[in-house]
């Protein structure tokens, strides 16, 4: 990759993605240099027949493709209205009759309600995000903006641990917590976040703030600011762009996360969702699918919601860091 | 520019390789505002960096060695860690459920990541600039790999796989009579590759990425000199993009090597049927969490990460020979 600077790299992809008529002609020239000259600003469909046969060929493909792919998750929305027999006989997507009474038996199937699990997925969530967002931001001002001693080797032990294994650490943390007394409280999930341990986030920033120009530091230090204020009234407006990336990565990911979830929460009045659908599965083997899907609906609900809301930072944020 | 790039040129900087000076000095700091800024800001770094430090000595650097101590005990929670020299490893190696599921984590990643690879280079390729609906294509693929490692997934798949679930009532209504997926040893697996390779959208945004970097100006010459669409596939996309396919296939490795939810889910927390789905991670869990033998657990994942590493360094190393640097 040859383009360093993120928010530069971040907006001329996304600004090339979301392309519109100039560049869609632009790129039909490219497929077929040596066919009819385009119209300047023309449209996909200015072509010859065997160009438009291979479009809509193309189109076909790809569509069938999207069916395959969204199709699972459409029939699971489906089969959360049916009985459950019914889930087992129906591979369709029509609905003759709704019953949302799956719903209603879902959310009452545990000991607790399914409100409770959703409050401490919530509660679980927001520490996470807030601990990211602060510590994140801390050290990446540090390594982007700052020279100190023994940086290089810092920053190189940062990346490095972006992709060590969790589960090289996971006993002596639990072991750790444990001892703490933490287990079955969210504190092994939040206290972490705190202390910049999701390094991929210090990277993302870092990659950001590199991106900021520096003259605006520097003003602020002949005003008399300090690194402090430099930080937080120069910097961080700056790069919210990649702080709204991480609240929606963080959200996602804490969210979906099941391995630490289920070695921490053992005990149900302080399971989160993934946990609590998990028992759910253990607990019906073999009967109430109507009733299961319903809350799975309803645990990926949010999900789906983050992605509608932040789709644009979450590309941005794979396109230029790329990871998940 | 990706962590892994810039890891590799932390790395390449050292040992002075002239090609890739230009890259990383355009990352690291700029050679004038270094001059500019020629004091050290220890104090306030120390300040900015003491979270970070704090959790990589007690969150990640602590535990490391704690564990690699603990694998050479007998470690139950209860008792005291009991020192044991190389014993763990030496069970392990006549240890038939650990073969089997390193062997089964292996299949996984060396059979989904390629697949989950090249599919996401196909439909990158597809989606070209300015096609219609590109942005509605972009976000159907790009869901399900949001979606992918949720608990919520894993269950919609051990019904679809299952034996009158999804899959087989479609398969019926072609005629087909498909076998019980999951339930079967030979095809359970095969099963949880699947929804692995259904995650491909966010390599494929990663290499939607990538391919728009390349200039156009490549593909009008190669075409004027009468190149094929194969031939432009070989020459100029596959040599532009090989750094961007090395660094999905590094990062895709290791995240695969990880893979637990989908096994424990769909197995019910068993690895079944007859192991087939016993993940490394999962026999990890089951020891280490199910039985708390912690020693062998801890060396087990010593073993992991020693094998992850071995995998990325070969991954470096083989990069040589075919990745190709256009700066």
């Amino acid at each position: 990759m040859t383009t360093e600077a993120a928010p530069h790299t971040a907006h001329r992809v996304t600004a090339d993605a979301t392309a519109s008529a100039p560049a869609s002609s632009e790129s039909r020239t490219r497929r077929a240099p040596s066919r009819a000259p385009r119209r300047p600003g023309g449209g996909d469909y200015a072509a010859t027949p065997r160009q438009r046969v291979k479009s809509v060929l193309k189109h076909t493909v790809l569509i069938a493709t999207a069916i395959v792919m969204i199709y699972p998750l459409l029939w699971m929305i489906v089969s959360s209205f049916r009985p459950s027999d019914d889930v087992f006989r129906a591979p369709g997507l029509w609905l003759t009759q709704a019953h949302p009474e799956n719903y209603a038996n879902g959310w009452n199937a545990l000991t607790s309600p399914f409100a409770t699990y959703l409050l401490n997925s919530t509660i679980v969530v927001l520490g996470a995000v807030v601990g990211n967002l602060v510590s994140c931001s801390m050290a990446a001002y540090a390594f982007a903006r700052l020279n100190f001693w023994g940086k290089k080797w810092m920053f190189a032990a940062m990346l490095v641990t972006i992709m060590l294994p969790i589960h090289v650490v996971i006993v002596p943390q639990y072991i750790l917590f444990s001892q703490l007394g933490w287990v079955n409280t969210f504190a092994p999930l939040i206290v972490p976040k705190f202390l910049a341990t999701d390094a991929f986030f210090t990277f993302l920033m870092v990659q950001f703030i590199r991106g900021i120009p520096r003259e605006l530091d520097e003003a602020a230090r002949i005003d008399g600011a300090g690194h402090p204020r430099i930080f937080l009234r120069v910097i961080l407006p700056l790069m919210t762009p990649a702080l709204a990336t991480t609240t929606i990565f963080t959200f996602i990911w804490t969210w979906s996360d099941f391995f630490s979830q289920l070695i921490y929460l053992t005990s149900p009045d302080v399971f989160t969702v993934p946990v609590a659908l998990r028992a759910f599965v253990d607990a019906q083997s073999s009967t109430d699918w109507g009733a299961m899907f319903a809350m799975s609906v309803v645990s990926l609900l949010p999900v789906f919601i983050a992605f509608l809301i932040g789709q644009k930072f979450l590309i941005k944020g794979i396109a230029t860091t790329g990871i998940k | 520019m990706s962590a892994l790039a810039e890891l590799g040129t932390l790395g390449k900087k050292k040992g002075g390789r002239g090609k890739d000076a230009g890259a990383a000095s355009g990352t690291s700091e700029p050679k004038g505002s270094r001059a500019k800024v020629s004091k050290k800001d220890n104090r306030a770094a120390f300040v900015f960096l003491a979270p970070w430090i704090v959790g990589l000595v007690c969150i990640t650097i602590g535990p490391m060695v704690m564990s690699l101590y603990l694998s050479f005990t007998d470690y139950n929670l209860i008792q005291d860690p009991n020192f044991i020299g190389f014993d763990n490893f030496t069970r392990m190696f006549g240890d038939g459920r650990f073969w089997n599921s390193l062997g089964v984590t292996l299949t996984y990643v060396i059979v989904g990541v390629p697949l989950q690879l090249g599919l996401a280079l196909a439909v990158a390729m597809a989606l070209d600039k300015g096609l219609k609906g590109l942005a509605f294509y972009r976000s159907i693929f790009y869901l399900p790999s949001l979606l992918g490692s949720s608990v919520a997934v894993a269950i919609l798949w051990k019904q679809m796989f299952g034996t009158s679930g999804l899959v087989n009532q479609l398969l019926a209504m072609v005629g087909i009579h498909g076998p019980g997926w999951i339930s079967d040893p030979s095809t359970a697996l095969g099963s949880i590759i699947l929804l692995h390779v259904w995650t491909f959208g966010s390599p494929m945004i990663i290499f939607l990425a990538g391919l728009r970097q390349i200039p156009t100006m490549y593909y009008e010459a190669a075409a004027v000199d009468g190149a094929g669409r194969v031939i432009r596939f070989l020459k100029i996309t596959l040599p532009l993009l090989s750094p961007i396919i090395f660094f999905n296939l590094v990062l895709q490795i290791i995240g695969a090597f990880q893979s637990f939810t989908q096994a424990f889910i769909v197995s019910g927390g068993t690895g079944g049927p007859s192991d087939s789905t016993m993940f490394f991670t999962l026999y990890l869990y089951q020891r280490g969490f199910g039985q708390f033998d912690m020693g062998y657990a801890s060396a087990m994942a010593w073993v992991l990460l020693v094998i992850v590493g071995a995998f990325t360094a070969i991954n470096f190393y083989a990069s040589k020979f075919w990745v190709f640097y256009d700066d």
